[in-house]
């Protein structure tokens, strides 16, 4: 079964600079994403980065993955 | 007349469509329910397309937009994206804005 810290691991080991906030209850998961790579890109583009990097590691499971994706600046004025 | 064509046909010949498992009165997953709700908050028309009743459109829909997960919402033919992205631009306006200028 897939755990948050295998979608966490698989997101920052195919992004640069990467930084993945996750949980998710076995059946669910909330993923805050931030990298540089989504910077300039639209919303579609920033998930589907992170579909292609997850690839078919998930197969079913990527279903049940929610994600927010953030560029730093994002985050950064986010956290003000 | 290939899926992907069959596809792109339905996705250009409605200004807004909804693919998604089951249909707005039985929606059949928790997140195709949350995007048909957001879409009737919206008070906007639509059409929807249940991907349960037939695999090949369960599986094209996701080739044509390069998108693994359903559902999925058009807007005059143009990918907007899942139930995550419907619900951000939904609460931050963005949604409604796009569908109203539909009508005018």
């Amino acid at each position: 079964m897939v755990t948050p810290e295998d979608i966490k691991g698989w997101i920052e080991a195919g992004l640069e600079d990467c930084q993945v906030e996750i949980d998710g209850d076995g059946h669910h998961f909330e993923a805050v994403i931030v990298s540089p790579e989504f910077t300039g890109k639209s919303r579609i583009a920033q998930h589907q980065l992170v579909y292609g990097v997850l690839g078919d590691k998930m197969k079913a499971a990527i279903h049940a993955l929610s994600m927010k994706t953030l560029s730093p600046e994002e985050h950064a004025a986010a956290q003000d | 007349m290939s899926i992907q064509e069959q596809l792109k046909e339905v996705v250009e010949s409605n200004d807004v469509v909804l693919f998604m498992k089951g249909n707005p009165d039985f929606p059949q997953c928790g997140f195709s329910g949350t995007a048909t709700q957001i879409l009737q908050q919206c008070e906007t028309k639509f059409a929807s397309v249940d991907v349960l009743a037939d695999s090949s459109v369960r599986e094209g829909i996701k080739e044509y937009s390069n998108w693994p997960t359903i559902p999925q919402l058009y807007i005059k033919g143009e990918f907007i994206g899942g139930c995550d992205i419907m619900r951000e631009m939904f609460e931050n306006g963005e949604l409604k804005a796009k569908l109203d200028s539909l009508d005018s």
